[in-house]
């Protein structure tokens, strides 16, 4: 049989993993037409793509459906308890850069720290009747680091997208989101608190640990290993 | 993991011998409104509970325990004084440990009183130490009181004191904030630009969002207040530490406490009611010279208790929870009781860890 390498199915994250794996001599791409989710391996033999949506890279990882998967470190950590009992990380493969961050309005000139944060939260809480609102889609993520960081009386509220218009909209007080250089988050006159970066992530090419390997698998995998320099 | 049926028996077992004490039996739905378990316990809750929902109704929380419901219960229509129990299934993510169960039975006992509050605490310890004698478990005993009551009496602010007493259950910020109001935690440096701002509004971007600019004022102000504020003295910071440190048998923590108060009026009263409660149990027979008490038992797991708390543990078996535990929740009462408040002391025991350990019967 052969292995199985899921792959992003569109964007950027697809033709940066496409560069990546043409750079170590083997090409990945679409069979047919643009609309079709099969795709080929050249380069090296046993390997089959499978085209997936990133977000559910680390699911197929966890199940053992696919041996070998792309995504980015802060999906996998989101959606798998205990990542590192599910998955191992074979490589960090230098693009998809992206920060997770808790950023708050500019103009809160009063809050620059999780201390601050926690203590406006309070207070707002007192004030409006509910707790401060924090809009994210990495629920888990963000609520274990304010856990950590003994920041209380938040809620979060999910946001799949444009999350940074949450607040304007009033939706939600102050929003937690990958950011890669800011620019966003400027123009919509947010700033990122000093100790308020929770995760940084990249695109990062997985092992599924649950994936039974058959010895001619096994094989490939320490061929594509070898490829890719990989220890 | 015993059998089912064996645990549900098991379960019937302990309600009964609870009942024979006097406690009326009750039952609570599975479903519970999330609202009021959110308003209570805050986003961390959604990590332990499982939250669902429907169209009408909006979310809702499978059952992760029965104090609530019970509480509620008895705000709504209880009669006075009063004691309860019920067994059940409670339910709880596991995300970080796949062994743990995340559907387990537990059987309760709370005790609603008014009077003397510590004969109260010491019939429930005393009626989980007697079943469980034969486990031969450690029991562990605290009071969350001592510490509220030290933060209480501090000479300081009052906002001072709010924002450490919010904190009591999360160490590790309350450590932060004692930093702080002690100065021995630096100031950051973007709080002292802002302090010595002549307007630290001047020249802020446009202002978005719920929060407005007079509650960023208001904030700033409070925080040039508390910037004249003194710190709380090192005496007062190594009182709290001591107290914290307290961690000996019964008898000597209290001989303990009592040299503490001496210097500390404050925490009097609490250490007064320990020393009640401490006859209490001796009255039940309870051998409080090995009875162990840490002062900050149960510090961050059990945020609901406000007074005594206790805990029975497997020593031999590291990898189980507590079997049983409990405390004293006068303040949940007050919470959900919508103006009304009544003292309140109880404990859950999860039979199937009884029976995992060989049964006490």
């Amino acid at each position: 049989m052969s292995l199985k390498l899921g792959v992003p199915s569109k964007g950027r994250l697809m033709d940066k993993t496409v560069e990546w794996f043409a750079r170590h001599g083997i090409a990945l791409g679409r069979s047919g037409s643009d609309r079709e989710y099969a795709g080929y391996v050249k380069g090296i033999d046993g390997v089959e793509l499978v085209l997936l949506s990133a977000g559910e890279i680390p699911r197929e990882l966890a199940a053992g459906r696919i041996h070998l998967g792309v995504t980015g470190t802060d999906l996998i950590r989101e959606k798998l308890g205990q990542w590192e009992q599910q998955v191992e990380e074979l490589a960090p493969l230098g693009f998809g850069q992206a920060d997770l961050v808790i950023a708050v309005p500019h103009a809160w000139v009063d809050v620059n720290t999780l201390d601050d944060l926690d203590a406006a939260a309070a207070a707002f809480r007192l004030r409006h009747g509910f707790r401060l609102r924090i809009a994210t889609k990495y629920h888990r993520l963000v609520r274990e680091f304010l856990r950590e960081a003994g920041v209380a009386d938040y809620q979060l509220v999910d946001s799949q997208g444009a999350t940074e218009g949450t607040i304007k909209n009033e939706t939600a007080e102050a929003i937690a989101d990958i950011t890669s250089s800011g620019d966003t988050l400027r123009a919509n006159h947010l700033k990122i608190l000093e100790d308020g970066l929770i995760l940084k992530s990249q695109a990062t090419l997985c092992r599924a640990r649950a994936a039974v390997l058959a010895d001619d698998e096994r094989a490939t995998l320490a061929d594509l290993r070898a490829r890719l320099e990989i220890d | 993991m015993p059998e089912r049926a064996a645990t549900l028996a098991e379960a019937a077992r302990l309600r009964g011998l609870f009942e024979a004490a006097g406690a009326q039996p009750v039952e609570t739905s599975v479903l519970q409104p999330a609202e009021v378990l959110l308003d209570l316990y805050g986003e961390d809750i959604r990590a332990r509970a499982y939250v669902t929902s429907d169209a009408l109704r909006g979310e809702q929380m499978l059952r992760p325990d029965f104090t609530v419901p019970v509480v509620q219960m008895h705000m709504e229509h209880g009669a006075e004084p009063a004691r309860y129990t019920y067994s059940g299934e409670v339910f709880r993510r596991q995300e970080e440990d796949a062994r743990r169960p995340n559907e387990y039975v537990q059987v309760g006992f709370e005790i609603f009183e008014r009077d003397a509050p510590e004969a109260s605490d010491a019939e429930v310890f005393s009626m989980f130490f007697n079943i469980l004698h034969p486990l031969r478990l450690r029991a562990a005993t605290g009071d969350t009181g001592i510490l509220m009551a030290a933060v209480d009496g501090l000479r300081t602010t009052d906002r001072r004191k709010a924002a450490l007493r919010r904190h009591i259950w999360r160490p590790r910020r309350f450590r932060a904030l004692v930093e702080r109001f002690s100065g021995r935690a630096p100031v950051p440096e973007t709080r002292a630009a802002l302090l010595s701002a002549r307007d630290p509004m001047a020249g802020a971007w446009p202002l978005i969002g719920l929060r407005g600019e007079d509650e960023i004022i208001r904030r700033i102000n409070a925080l040039r207040e508390d910037a004249q504020t003194a710190p709380i003295s090192e005496t007062e910071v190594d009182l709290l530490d001591a107290i914290l440190a307290v961690r000996e048998t019964s008898p000597n923590a209290l001989e303990r406490l009592r040299d503490i108060a001496v210097d500390m009026a404050a925490i009097q009263g609490a250490v007064d009611r320990l020393a009640r409660r401490l006859e209490a149990l001796d009255r039940h027979g309870i051998d409080i010279a090995a009875l162990d008490f840490e002062a900050s038992y149960g510090r961050t797991q059990m945020e609901y208790y406000d007074g005594f708390v206790f805990g029975f543990h497997a020593e031999n078996r590291p990898d189980l929870p507590p079997v049983a535990t409990g405390g004293r929740y006068d303040a949940l009462t007050r919470q959900l009781g919508q103006g009304r408040e009544i003292p309140a002391v109880g404990g859950v025991i999860r039979p199937g860890l009884v029976l995992d350990l060989g049964g006490v019967s």
